[in-house]
């Protein structure tokens, strides 16, 4: 259920880049979907009663070759493979945000409107 | 559990108000709703280091995108794309949807992941082994610094190459445009 929530998000974000007519709507689409996307990553790696993949001094044992985590640590930890990951992407949205804004805030200057069917009346 | 529905209801909420409403900067403080909204999600998924990114990363993105809807006389875009164009989007959106949706039922469950039912799974080492190989306590910076750090070093890569774009995009005019203007 939460999964399918996660997709309808996506969805509202695909409907709104495809079907408006302003510019800037069809940027926060896009964001929309960035959004819903790392938050299913997240929610794929999920365990329930878990704890972060922080290994605290609780989960610490001293072993026959130094320190090592406890078995618990293992059992309850989520899974850290998806949040490194998550994390390049929402860096990487930011930059591509600013990539679409500046483009967007060109054509603004240059034809005066965010509207693209007026921006492409206006070019042929 | 009751937490994490009623936020992506709240996330979904504001994303419809965000699509649908005509008001240019409204709908960009909607996208900041959800981007807030999904911090605190990340929080009690308990992926900190993902909700402290994503509360950075979505002051930035707010910042920019209010500079861009901001003191301009906007004028309203009124309506959608072409009536059959927009029922054929909706109807196609439906059906991704609905397939979609079909295809989810093939996950394991919310709240049991992939990584333990496979055994060997790289999750399931750096887990194990992150702390005596790395000597990072947060797995999660050992896995972005240590095991893929040339993940990080491409994401710094790609980051700088957008700010570049951006800023070469934003430049005034060139010399040649403003010589072509005058004369």
């Amino acid at each position: 259920m939460l999964y399918a929530m996660c997709f309808a998000l996506f969805m509202l974000g695909l409907y709104c880049a495809v079907v408006k007519k302003n510019m800037v709507k069809i940027v926060l689409g896009i964001v929309i979907m960035e959004y819903a996307v790392n938050l299913f990553l997240i929610l794929l790696g999920f365990r329930t009663d878990a704890v972060a993949p922080i290994v605290d001094r609780q989960f610490l044992e001293t072993g026959a070759d130094g320190m090592t985590v406890t078995g618990a640590f293992l059992r309850q930890a989520v899974d850290p493979l998806p949040q490194a990951l998550v994390l390049t992407s929402i860096v990487i949205s930011l930059g591509t945000l600013a990539l679409m804004i500046s483009v967007c805030i060109r054509i603004y200057g240059k034809y005066g409107t965010f509207d693209i069917t007026e921006i492409r009346r206006l070019k042929g | 559990m009751l937490i994490f529905y009623a936020l992506l209801l709240f996330m979904i909420i504001a994303a419809l108000i965000a699509v649908e409403t005509k008001n240019l900067l409204g709908a960009v403080i909607c996208v900041g709703a959800i981007g807030f909204g999904g911090a605190l999600m990340f929080l009690f998924l308990r992926a900190p280091d993902i909700a402290i990114t994503q509360i950075v990363v979505e002051v930035l993105s707010l910042i920019i995108l209010i500079r861009a809807t901001i003191a301009r006389h906007v004028t309203p875009v009124s309506g959608d794309r072409e009536f059959v164009g927009a029922v054929v989007s909706v109807a196609i959106v439906l059906t991704l949807f609905v397939a979609g949706v079909k295809v989810l039922d093939a996950l394991p469950p919310f709240g049991d992941p992939i990584f333990v039912r496979t055994p060997g799974a790289a999750s399931q080492t750096y887990l194990e082994q992150g702390l005596r190989q790395t000597g990072a306590a947060n797995i999660v910076s050992s896995v972005i610094l240590d095991y893929r750090a040339y993940d990080t070093l491409g994401e710094a890569t790609v980051l700088f190459t957008s700010i570049l774009g951006a800023a070469a995009i934003l430049r005034g005019k060139s010399r040649k445009l403003v010589k072509e203007s005058d004369a």
